[in-house]
């Protein structure tokens, strides 16, 4: 359970997917001008990675990883170089299904998320997810972990900048750097802030 | 032979992918550390963004509208699985290095954006070029960061010793924050404020303007 707990805090502060990883960035800094709908995209990222890590995860180790066909009498066959095309499909599937589920069963979130999703079918951040489950080779049960940690860390990266962009846009801010220049200071001011999370393990 | 210079170097400045249209931008930021790796993400990216727009382009009129963005991505997927490959053989140590961020070219804005905006429109030989021109806006940008990162950071570049650290008996004192994240940031920040004041047009206009001081009144 404490291994849990840690990955957990571990994947929301300190390898924090917006601010050391960098993924997700161009949503990130298109979609943070408001809290409303940065949080709506969080959420809609934390969702959407809670379902795809650990999809991904069963898909690797039953059908692309070494040696994971031996249930199917195949033991020597290494199906992980089609890795990256399977991800992102299952990726694009799942959202979409998504799409479709929320629109049936869930409107009012449907008309709350509807925009964001498509978008997060090209968000880094979930691919990179799915990258980084496959490298550090997590089991089953840490995938759904860090998956929901990751996209809850994503989230308040994202909620935390547009706070910080909503009082900006009453600052006097020199020509050149207004807009998208003084949003990349911002972060990286908040990627130092994390940083300090650094030491922590629980 | 205008429009093809104009499509190949637009890109570079003009239409900065990076600075202007804040397309591709995490793997910019992450993989800045090291000039050598810098180099072989931008070659990456540059090969895919060309053969992916080639391609497109190339089957554009049988593409059914209504799954573009899937058929698009199989492409781009397919073409970033060769690069994988290949650098996975030829170049391991710089593999191991960019890590998840080869992968990640399949969702770099920077090429589904072009496939999406220009390749759709246009013939094989423009979008081949249109696709080198953006690589290279990218890449300048990506190797003007790296560089400042690691002749500062580190003192080196390409590995090779330009400052004499104080460490190894020289005179240069590095600048450690340099080599972590969040400089990434500050420095493209720095970057588009350099090309937004040479290139006025490209400044964003502010949402509220401060209006001018006037006192009310003697005394006030």
């Amino acid at each position: 359970m404490e291994h849990y707990l840690s990955l957990f805090v571990r994947s929301i502060f300190i390898d924090n997917m917006a601010l050391s990883f960098f993924l997700g960035m161009c949503t990130f800094l298109a979609i943070s001008k408001k809290i409303q709908a940065a949080l709506g995209l969080g959420i809609a990222v934390t969702v959407v990675l809670a379902v795809t890590v650990p999809l991904n995860n069963l898909l690797y180790t039953y059908l692309l990883a070494d040696g994971a066909l031996a249930w199917a009498g195949l033991p020597d066959l290494d199906l992980s170089f089609l890795g990256l095309i399977s991800y992102i499909g299952v990726i694009a599937a799942v959202v979409q299904i998504m799409e479709m589920f929320l629109d049936k069963y869930v409107p009012a979130l449907y008309n709350a998320l509807g925009v964001f999703l498509p978008l997060i079918t090209v968000n880094c951040a979930i691919l990179g997810a799915a990258l980084f489950m496959v490298e550090r080779d997590y089991n089953f049960g840490e995938s759904v972990v860090f998956g929901v940690g990751s996209g809850v860390g994503w989230g308040l990266a994202i909620v935390a900048l547009a706070g910080i962009r909503e009082k900006l846009k009453y600052s006097d801010v020199p020509d050149g750097l207004q807009g998208l220049g003084i949003t990349f200071m911002a972060a990286g001011l908040m990627a130092l802030g994390f940083m300090s999370f650094g030491g922590i393990d629980i | 032979m205008e429009s093809v210079k104009e499509t190949l170097t637009g890109p570079i400045f003009k239409n900065n992918p990076i600075a202007l249209q804040i397309l591709g931008i995490c793997s910019a930021l992450a993989v800045t550390s090291s000039l050598k790796v810098t180099l072989v993400m931008c070659v990456a990216l540059t090969v895919v963004t060309a053969f992916s727009n080639l391609l497109i382009s190339s089957i554009r009129k049988q593409i059914p509208g209504s799954i573009r963005i899937i058929v698009q991505m199989v492409i781009i997927a397919s073409l970033v699985i060769v690069v994988d490959q290949f650098l996975k053989a030829y170049a391991f140590t710089i593999s191991k290095q960019l890590s998840v961020f080869v992968g990640l070219i399949i969702t770099n804005c920077i090429v589904m954006g072009r496939a999406e905006a220009f390749a759709m429109k246009n013939p094989p030989l423009p979008s081949f070029i249109d696709g080198i021109g953006n690589g290279l806006g990218y890449s300048v940008i990506l190797i003007a960061v790296a560089v400042i990162r690691e002749l500062f950071g580190a003192g080196k570049l390409l590995g090779i010793e330009i400052l004499p650290l104080v460490t190894e008996g020289g005179w240069y004192n590095p600048n450690g924050l340099l080599l972590l994240p969040p400089s990434a940031f500050f420095l493209i920040g720095l970057l588009i404020w350099g090309l937004r004041s040479v290139r006025k047009e490209q400044v964003e206009k502010p949402d509220f303007k401060l209006a001018r001081h006037t006192a009310v009144g003697e005394g006030a």
